[in-house]
């Protein structure tokens, strides 16, 4: 009974071996087959990995934002300044600002910004950047600790104070090593004095680096520096992640009330959800990595009919031993396993080669900064699933050609 | 179990290429007996290996009955024609068949691989030494083909017919391939073998090679044209003696 039982399994183990035996006999070509089904597997592999650092990276980037982020743009097209005065529709208001945060009470904060570029001078130094004017608020919505001093207060943003917060880029270029709060720093030639420096948050979405930047009230940049009377866009926080998309419709209907669009007139504001951003980059990059993969996965096709191909040769070669292991009683079925085994062997030892290649670059590409490509037990386990498959697939026809063999003319084949 | 090791009524085998049909075995009927020791005569096309292999069920015949052990082999499947001839046959071929860059033991447990109820690795040795010590080659287990001669590749060849306990071995011109001093040795295996109670039948067009046999079949055109007992039987053992004499003699002239 047990007899009856092991005697198969031990017999594939045996086969194996004499499979693995044919394989050492012709090293370099099975290596040269190998190559096939090595360098589709390291391609998957390390592919996947580096999809999935490229995507940890942009969710890295997206959460960077802070959490919970709505950002309202105006779709005005008219310039701000063009427009000055005029309180009509297109634009996104002060006022629309105020009515959100009254009426929609999961508004947590909010910060309307104004951005302008231009030259800071301090310290003898000259450096062109990003001027942001932001509410008290800022910082926290976009969860961004200070590396010293504090930020500016709502007492200095009524009064359209000249503080500044300045980013650790623009504090190094202007400031080098000095610690620059309490000193001054001229923006369009108007005095500005530094009460704090924030911590270094890396590039944003799409590279920028921000910080390179100084933070000041809006106020100070609409009233002093800009003139404009209209915010670009307005941050906003709500307070918790299931409230995101209620607030938004509750923004939108107010906006329009506010707005005075009538029914079947289009927004003439857009809102950006931050969860959205999220969402669609991340289907797009994993859309990418598939379809590179799946590209890459061609090849494993191609080593698939390499090892057919060298399959076919060693059935022929051997083609008398076959004969005379059928005549000393081989069923055909020990042949067909025999070379199954064989092309199985060889496209197993490509995907773990392979896999470990992929490992390699995966590893080589950590190097990159604030990038961390990882290969997933997922695409190990696929990886080797395709290498068996391929091996079944491609060495099956050659198998049971051998199989199947006449053992009178395979025994006289020259 | 006094039934004939082998009982062929009217046996056929007809090759058909195209329009040509070919009567390669054309009727014939035979009985052996266990024990015996048989030589396939015939000049060349004759039908000598095509009954061979129809003897040693590599092939089926296409009309007529072949018992072997009393069971009718064309009822048998592949895979029970295989389970056959490993555990019942042995095979000796003209051209050795060995594996090559595998050693001689290797070569002889070959069909103790494939032998169901599975024969675990260590005995499968032990019966693969004890098999090519039979046959003189205790010295030589771990050489590969490529290093021996042909002789003592015919003889691992033997070692490996034998390496079962078969009750039948068919060698179709084992001596084809040799010359008269490794012939004569390898007569005397066969020999050995048969007076080990082991039938055997084997194909060869020489006379001097089926000297050795008990019994002589001719055949002609896939027909036995004569069945005898052959009253001049020669011994290996006297054969190397009346070598050696005529060596020595003709190294002294
Ligand atoms: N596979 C085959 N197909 C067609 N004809 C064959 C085949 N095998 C043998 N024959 C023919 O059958 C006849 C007997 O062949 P064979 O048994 O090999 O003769 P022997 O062994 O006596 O020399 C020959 O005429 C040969 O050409
Ligand atoms: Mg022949």
């Amino acid at each position: 009974m047990i007899q009856a039982l092991t005697s198969p399994l031990l017999r594939v183990g045996l086969t194996a071996m004499i499979a693995f035996r044919a394989l050492r006999r012709n090293k370099l070509r099975s290596t040269l087959t190998a190559l096939g089904i090595i360098i589709g597997v390291a391609s998957v592999v390390s592919i996947m990995a580096l999809g999935r650092g490229t995507q940890k990276r942009i969710q890295d980037q997206v959460s960077s934002l802070g959490s919970n982020l709505l950002v309202i743009f105006s779709k005005s097209r008219r310039t701000n300044a063009a427009s000055a005065g005029s309180g009509q529709s297109g634009n996104l208001t002060l006022a629309d600002v105020e009515a959100i945060r009254r009426e929609v009470r999961s508004v947590k904060a909010l910060s309307p910004e104004v951005t302008l570029t231009a030259q800071a001078v301090a310290n003898g130094r000259n450096w062109s950047t990003t001027i942001a004017g932001e509410s008290p608020d800022y910082l926290h919505i976009r969860d961004w600790p200070l590396a010293r001093g504090s930020m500016f207060t709502e007492r200095e943003l009524r009064t359209s104070a000249r503080v500044a917060v300045i980013g650790s880029r623009t504090s190094r270029e202007l400031f080098g090593p000095l610690h620059p709060v309490g000193q001054t720093v001229r923006i369009k030639n108007m005095p500005f004095t530094i009460i704090g420096q924030l911590e270094s948050k890396g590039a944003g979405i799409g590279g920028a680096d921000q910080d390179d930047r100084i933070v000041i009230p809006y106020t100070t940049a609409m009233r002093r520096l800009t003139g404009e009377k209209y915010p670009r866009l307005v941050t906003l926080q709500i307070s918790s992640d299931d409230l995101m998309s209620a607030a938004q419709e509750q923004i939108t209907a107010l906006l329009r009330q506010r707005h005075r669009l009538t029914d079947g007139r289009k927004n003439d504001f857009d809102i950006v959800n931050q969860k959205e951003i999220a969402d669609t980059v991340n289907s797009i990059t994993t859309t990418l990595t598939y379809l590179l993969g799946g590209i890459a996965g061609l090849s494993l096709l191609v080593g698939g009919i390499g090892i057919m191909n060298i399959m076919l040769v060693s059935v022929t070669e051997r083609t008398r031993e076959i004969g005379t292991r059928i005549a000393v009683g081989a069923q055909p079925r020990d042949i067909l396993l025999q070379f199954l085994i064989e092309s199985i062997t060889l496209s197993l030892l490509s995907g773990a080669i392979g896999v470990a290649l992929g490992y390699g670059v995966s590893a080589a590409a950590t190097m990159i900064p604030n990038f961390h490509p990882s290969v997933s037990t997922g695409s190990i386990v696929v990886a080797f699933g395709i290498s068996f498959a391929v091996g079944v697939f491609f060495g099956f026809y050659p198998a049971r050609k051998a199989a199947n063999m006449n053992p009178i003319a395979a025994l006289r084949f020259e | 179990m006094n039934a004939s090791v082998i009982e062929l009524d009217n046996l056929q085998k007809i090759y058909r290429t195209g329009d040509v049909e070919v009567r390669a075995v054309n009727g014939v009927s035979l009985r052996i007996e266990r024990g015996d020791f048989v030589a396939i005569m015939g000049s060349s096309g004759s039908g000598k290996s095509t009954l061979m292999n129809m003897l040693g069920c590599l092939d089926q015949p296409t009309d007529g009955q072949y018992l072997l052990d009393g069971v009718d082999v064309a009822r048998l499947g592949r895979s029970e024609l295989s389970r056959l001839r490993n555990l019942k046959i042995g095979f000796v071929f003209q051209s050795f068949n060995l594996l090559s860059r595998t050693s001689a033991c290797e070569n002889v447990e070959l069909p103790l691989f494939y032998t169901n109820p599975h024969v675990p690795l260590r005995d499968r040795r032990q019966r693969a030494i004890e098999a090519l010590k039979k046959v003189g080659l205790g010295e030589r287990l771990y050489n590969h083909p490529n290093q021996l001669s042909g002789g003592q590749q015919q003889r691992v060849a033997i070692a490996r017919a034998l390496v079962n306990n078969p009750e039948l071995v068919l060698a179709d011109e084992p001596t084809g391939n040799l010359d008269t001093r490794t012939s004569i040795e390898v007569m005397g295996l066969f020999q050995a073998l048969n007076d080990a109670g082991i039938t055997v039948i084997m194909v060869t067009h020489e006379l001097d090679i089926a000297a050795y046999c008990k019994r002589i079949i001719v055949m002609r055109d896939g027909r036995i044209i004569r069945d005898e007992v052959n009253a001049a039987r020669i011994f290996a053992n006297d054969q190397r003696a009346v070598l050696d004499a005529s060596e020595q003699h003709a190294s002294l002239s």
